[in-house]
């Protein structure tokens, strides 16, 4: 059994891991056979941009080099691929190989895209890359004070970061004193502050204690720059001194090319995590259209539910459980609170009050997230 | 021919119908529908209200079994 994963960010990477260990027997005997394919040599931990876009964690925190995270028997190229063909088993790469598979699993995340927006990627700053958390702390640390407006796009990776986003920023303005010439401006495309209607109640009772204007039905349709104004497409406008957006988001642009599915976002079964058609076939995390959260936690348990899955297919020739929907993700409310939302498909979510104890043990996740990928935790 | 897709949202808390919907709309054509199901009651007034104000058109709105089909139109 060839196994293909193709994408070495934290849902490949999982996957290739759990994988590895389940099928120690098959992979040792020559039964199976793991290979990953990876657009790079390294590793980012992507949750820490925020933190880097605070001036609260170096970039070279948020890198390990892939094959250090990988179990020795999983074979690791750094070789993206191009083409994708679903129907004949085999998939072509940018060095012109050819890898043939029994079973592929397509984990290639997402990316924000700015310039989906007219004048936004000039005009405002994001936590989304290395270079944009970098020129975000720049900015702030350099801002003197004005009105600050955060736009949210959509669909967008991590659906926590327009409050984390608000309250960190408000923190951060507080502790450099200048808290007194700074307003909050907060926009979000639905009727409400958050897609989750208690995170969204929650943070009513925040913004009014901070004094955070907000509008609601808010999305963005272009920037002018020229004259520090967000033009919504409910004909609606903000204007701003700083602008913090919360880009857009695609899937990646080959599986667009590759007719793999509409934005670059691969139609899976949301339980087995199948791609439509194809029973050997398979997407987890952001890559997915699943409608649930882009967020590394989703791609984690998708992961772990189609190891389990994989490997008993080996095993016993059929798979022995769905994944549920399952999705957890630290909310920061502010410098040194923390909450959670943990929800799936049946269950919704019930966020508790922040407490400083969440909050480090958010940090202490920041170094164990290490151990995640390696699969261990 | 206008063609129409079928997002299904049921059981979506985060990012939930509305997003999927605003999402899924950038995806298709001028003139094509999307049909939104959605396991949440809000979904039958949080959808009009957005379509409205932004200028699509509402098709339908139906519920079966605790399901509800909403149909946009892309106007623009």
């Amino acid at each position: 059994m060839k196994i293909l994963i193709v994408g070495g960010g934290m849902g490949g990477t999982i996957l290739a891991n759990n994988l590895s260990r389940r099928l120690k027997r098959e992979l040792k005997s020559g039964k199976a056979k793991i290979t990953m394919l990876s657009a790079s040599d390294q590793h980012m931990y992507q949750p820490g941009l925020l933190y880097v876009a605070l001036g609260r964690m170096a970039v070279d925190e948020l890198y390990r080099d892939q094959a250090s995270l990988l179990e020795p028997e999983i074979e690791f190229h750094v070789d993206p691929v191009e083409e994708f063909n679903l129907d004949g088993n085999q998939v072509k790469t940018k060095s012109g190989k050819t890898y043939d598979y029994d079973l592929i699993v397509i984990a290639t995340g997402s990316r924000a895209v700015p310039e989906s927006i007219p004048g936004l990627a000039e005009n405002s700053i994001n936590v989304y890359t290395e270079a944009a958390a970098l020129e975000f702390y720049r900015t702030i640390s350099e801002f003197k004070g004005g009105r600050v407006v955060i736009a949210v796009g959509v669909p967008h990776k991590c659906p926590m970061i327009p409050p984390e986003l608000t309250f960190t920023l408000y923190d951060y303005f507080r502790d450099r004193g200048i808290l007194d010439k700074v307003s909050f401006h907060y926009t979000y495309p639905i009727g409400r502050l958050h897609s989750l209607e208690p995170v969204s109640d929650w943070m009513q009772g925040e913004f009014a204690e901070r004094g955070v204007t907000s509008e609601t039905l808010f999305n963005m349709k272009e920037v002018d720059g020229a004259n520090k104004v967000v033009l919504s497409e409910e004909d609606s406008e903000a204007k701003y001194d700083l602008l913090v957006a919360v880009p857009a988001h695609k899937g990646m642009e080959v599986l667009e090319t590759n007719d793999l599915g509409a934005g670059g976002w691969i139609p899976v079964d949301r339980n087995r995590l199948n791609i439509e058609g194809h029973d050997n076939a398979f997407a987890i995390g952001d890559t997915t259209n699943i409608p649930i959260s882009k967020a590394g936690s989703t791609a984690h348990y998708e992961a772990e539910a189609l190891a389990e899955n994989i490997a008993s297919m080996i095993k016993i020739g059929a798979p022995v459980r769905d994944y549920d929907g399952k999705v957890f993700c630290f909310i920061e409310a502010g410098k040194d609170r923390a909450t959670y939302a943990m929800f799936n498909y049946n269950k919704p979510p019930d966020p508790k009050p922040p407490t400083k104890s969440v909050h480090w043990f958010k940090m202490a996740y920041n170094q164990l997230y290490w151990a995640t990928a390696r699969g261990l935790l | 021919m206008a063609e129409k897709k079928t997002i299904d949202a049921r059981g979506s808390y985060c990012p939930g119908p509305l997003m999927e919907l605003i999402a899924g709309i950038k995806l298709i054509e001028v003139g094509d529908e999307l049909e939104v199901l959605s396991s949440d009651k809000g979904s039958a007034n949080d959808i009009p209200e957005w379509v409205n104000k932004v200028g699509h058109e509402m098709v339908s709105s139906t519920e079966d079994q605790g399901v509800w089909h909403i149909v946009v139109r892309k106007a623009k």
